[in-house]
C-alpha cells in the first residue's frame, strides 16, 4: 500500500498543501486535475525529484519521503517519454539493470520479457529518435518497468499522441497494468483518460485534493462546482431546496421546480450531467420527476453526439446521439420538452 | 538583396584566405621541408601543440564541473559569474602575463605553493600552459554549459529513478550527451591556447623543452620577423599556418562528425 500523509510540497508560486492519499497495493490510480495544479510536482515529490518540506510517503512499509529517488524503487515515464537519445532501445531498457550490475543473461533475459509484455520487441536495435510517440511511450513504460518498481508513475502520458493511438495506448496500458499487477499512478488532465483508466481518481485543484473516489463517484456525484465543470457536467445551478412531495427536495433554480434526491434545505448547488436529461417532442410521461418546456437556443455538433442548448429558461445543455437528433427534426427556435430523474440531480 | 550579401561575404572570406594561401604558397614545398627540419621551428611547433594540449586537459578537468553548474543549477549572482569568466577575452592578453606572473611568481603566493612542490612557472612549459589556460578557458566553458543546458533536465531525473546516484546520472547520461558541445569547446580552447602569444611572451618566453630551448610557434614567428624581415620570417609562418590549419580541420571535423548541417 501507499500511503501519503500530510504532505507538503514548495511549488514557488503556490504550495502542494495538506496532501493525503490511500493507494492499494495493485490499484491503478489516477491524479486529475487542470494544468498548473501541481499534478507533476506532486509525482516528482512521490519520486524523490522535488524536495518534501513537510508529511510522509510510505510504499510497502517503508517511510521514503527522505530518500534519493535511486532509493526509492519508484519508476517515472514523463509525457514526452524522455528516452536517452545516445542509446537504443536495448539499452534504454537496460539502463537501470545495468546500474544494478545484473549479470549479462540476466540483463538480456529480463529486457526480452519485458519488451514482449508492452510490444517492443522488434524495435530493440532502434534509436530513439526513429520511434513513433507511441512507441517511444512503451519504450519508456518498459524501462521503467523492467527494475521492478513498486509503484510506477505516469506523468500525462497519452496526451502527446494523436486521438487513435491514445485510445490504443489505454488498452495497452490496461493490459500492462493487468500482466504485471504494478501500483500504478497516473497524472491527467483528461477527464475520459481518468475515467476510461482508473480505479479511483483524486481531483487536484490549487495543489490541494478537491475528491478522491470512483470515477462514478466523481462522475455523479461531484462535491464542488469546480469538479462539477471539470467532469464536465455542463449544467450546474443555484437554488434553495425546500420540502417538496414524497420526500423529495423542491429546488427552485429561477423560477423552475427542480425535484432532486437531498436531505439538504437550503441554497445549494446542483449539477445534472447533459446525457441524464432526455429530449422529447411531447411531455414525457414516465415516472421521472422532472419535465419542463423550452426552445432550443443552441446546436453544437460533436461527431457521434449532438450538445442541444435547451432555454426553459434557465438553459439546460442536454447530449443526445445523432440519430435522434434526426429523428427529432431538431432546429433553433423548435419548442420541445426536456425529461429528467429526481436522481439525476445532484445536490451539493 | 542576397547578391549584395554575397559580395560582401567574398569580399570578408577573400581577406581571412588571400593573406594565409599568398603566404603558403610564396615558399616552395622544398623550403618549407627543410625549415621543418629546423630545430628551433620543430621544438617550437611541438612545445605550441604540447602546451596547449595539457592546458585544454587542465580546462576539461576543472572547467567541465563548473559549465555543468552554470548550466543547471540557479543561483545569486550567477550573471555575474558568467560575465567574470569571459574576461580573460576582452583583458589586453600582454597585460594577462604581467597579472599571471604577479600571482605565479617564485614570491608570490600561489607561486610559493606550486614551487614547493617543485612547479616553477617563470620562463618553463608550466608558464606556457597557464597563460594558455587563462586566455583560452572561456571558449571551453562557454560551449560546455551550452551543451549541458541542451540536455533535458528529466533525461538526467529518470536516470536517478532507474537507480543512478547523481554521479552515475552525470557520467552516463549529461556527459555523454554533451560531449560534443564539450568537444568542439575544447578544440577552440586548444586553438585559441596555441595560438597565444602576448601572455607567453611576458610569462614563459623562452622555456627548457624535452632537452632543448624553446619559444611557442607565434613568438618565433614574431622573433624571426623581427630579427631578419620578412623574407626570413615567410617559411616558418607558412608552417605555423599549415600545422595549425590541418589540425584545426582534423579537431573539427571530429567534432562534428554525424552532425546534420
Amino acid at each position: 500500500m501507499i500511503a501519503i500523509k500530510n504532505l507538503k510540497v514548495d511549488l514557488g508560486d503556490f504550495l502542494l498543501n495538506n496532501i493525503n492519499l490511500e493507494i492499494d497495493s495493485g490499484e491503478y490510480f489516477i491524479i486529475l486535475g487542470p494544468t498548473g495544479a501541481g499534478k507533476t510536482v506532486l509525482l516528482e515529490a512521490i519520486a524523490g525529484l522535488y524536495p518534501v518540506l513537510e508529511g510522509e510517503i510510505w510504499v510497502e512499509g517503508r517511510e521514503i519521503a527522505r530518500l534519493n529517488p535511486e532509493k526509492r524503487r519508484i519508476g517515472i515515464v514523463y509525457q514526452d517519454y524522455s528516452l536517452f537519445p545516445h542509446l537504443s532501445v536495448e539499452e534504454n531498457i537496460a539502463f537501470g539493470l545495468k546500474l544494478r550490475k545484473c549479470p549479462k543473461a540476466s540483463i538480456k533475459e529480463k529486457v526480452n520479457d519485458i519488451a514482449e509484455i508492452v510490444g517492443v520487441t522488434h524495435l530493440l536495435e532502434r534509436k530513439p529518435q526513429t520511434l513513433s510517440g507511441g512507441e517511444q511511450q512503451k519504450v519508456a513504460v518498459a524501462r521503467a518497468l523492467v527494475t521492478e518498481p513498486e509503484v510506477l508513475l505516469l506523468d500525462e502520458p497519452l496526451s502527446a499522441l494523436d486521438p487513435e493511438t491514445k485510445e490504443m495506448m489505454q488498452q495497452e496500458l490496461r493490459e500492462v497494468h493487468w500482466r504485471t499487477k504494478v501500483t500504478i499512478i497516473h497524472v491527467t488532465h483528461d477527464f475520459e483518460e481518468a475515467i476510461a483508466l482508473g480505479h479511483r481518481v483524486a481531483v487536484l485543484n490549487n495543489g490541494c485534493i478537491a475528491q478522491i473516489g470512483a470515477p462514478e463517484e466523481i462522475l455523479r456525484q461531484p462535491n464542488s462546482e469546480f469538479i462539477a465543470h471539470f467532469a464536465l457536467s455542463r449544467n450546474i445551478f443555484t437554488g434553495e431546496a425546500e420540502e417538496g412531495e414524497d420526500g423529495h427536495a423542491c429546488i427552485d433554480v429561477g423560477g423552475i421546480k427542480l425535484r432532486g434526491v437531498t436531505d439538504l434545505r437550503r441554497e445549494v448547488r446542483l449539477s445534472l450531467r447533459p446525457e441524464d436529461i432526455i429530449i422529447s417532442k411531447e411531455p414525457l410521461h414516465s415516472t421521472a420527476r422532472n419535465c419542463f418546456e423550452g426552445v432550443v437556443s443552441d446546436i453544437a455538433h460533436r461527431g457521434a453526439v449532438v450538445y442541444v442548448t435547451v432555454n426553459v429558461p434557465p438553459n439546460f445543455i442536454c447530449l443526445i446521439t445523432r440519430q435522434s437528433f434526426e429523428e427529432l427534426e431538431l432546429k433553433k427556435g423548435v419548442r420541445i420538452w426536456i425529461t429528467f430523474k429526481a436522481s439525476a440531480v445532484h445536490v451539493f | 538583396m542576397s547578391i549584395v550579401f554575397i559580395l560582401l561575404g567574398v569580399i570578408i572570406l577573400l581577406f581571412i584566405f588571400v593573406p594565409l594561401l599568398k603566404t603558403v604558397s610564396s615558399s616552395s614545398p622544398g623550403t618549407l621541408w627543410n625549415t621543418l627540419l629546423d630545430e628551433e621551428v620543430y621544438s617550437s611547433i611541438l612545445l605550441t601543440i604540447y602546451a596547449a594540449m595539457i592546458a585544454t586537459l587542465v580546462g576539461l578537468f576543472l572547467g567541465v564541473p563548473l559549465a555543468y553548474l552554470l548550466a543547471r543549477r540557479q543561483f545569486w549572482g550567477k550573471r555575474f559569474l558568467e560575465g567574470l569568466i569571459d574576461i580573460p577575452i576582452v583583458i589586453p592578453h600582454s597585460a594577462v602575463g604581467v597579472a599571471l606572473l604577479f600571482v605565479f611568481g617564485s614570491n608570490f603566493l600561489a607561486g610559493k605553493i606550486f614551487h614547493s612542490v617543485g612547479i616553477v612557472f617563470f620562463n618553463s612549459v608550466a608558464g606556457v600552459v597557464i597563460a594558455m589556460i587563462f586566455v583560452s578557458i572561456p571558449f571551453l566553458i562557454d560551449s560546455a554549459k551550452e551543451g549541458f543546458k541542451a540536455v533535458d533536465v528529466r533525461l538526467e531525473r529518470v536516470a536517478r529513478t532507474l537507480g543512478a546516484s547523481p554521479w552515475r546520472s552525470f557520467l552516463r547520461v549529461s556527459l555523454p550527451l554533451a560531449w560534443r558541445s564539450i568537444f568542439s569547446g575544447s578544440v577552440m580552447m586548444w586553438a585559441r591556447g596555441a595560438s597565444e602569444f602576448g601572455a607567453v611572451l611576458i610569462l614563459a618566453y623562452y622555456v627548457p623543452f624535452f632537452g632543448h630551448y624553446a619559444r611557442v610557434a607565434p613568438i618565433l614567428v614574431a622573433d624571426r620577423f623581427n630579427s631578419f624581415g620578412l623574407d626570413y620570417a615567410r617559411p616558418v609562418t607558412a608552417i605555423v599556418i599549415l600545422i595549425s590549419l590541418i589540425v584545426f580541420i582534423v579537431l573539427r571535423t571530429i567534432a562534428y562528425r554525424g552532425e546534420k548541417a
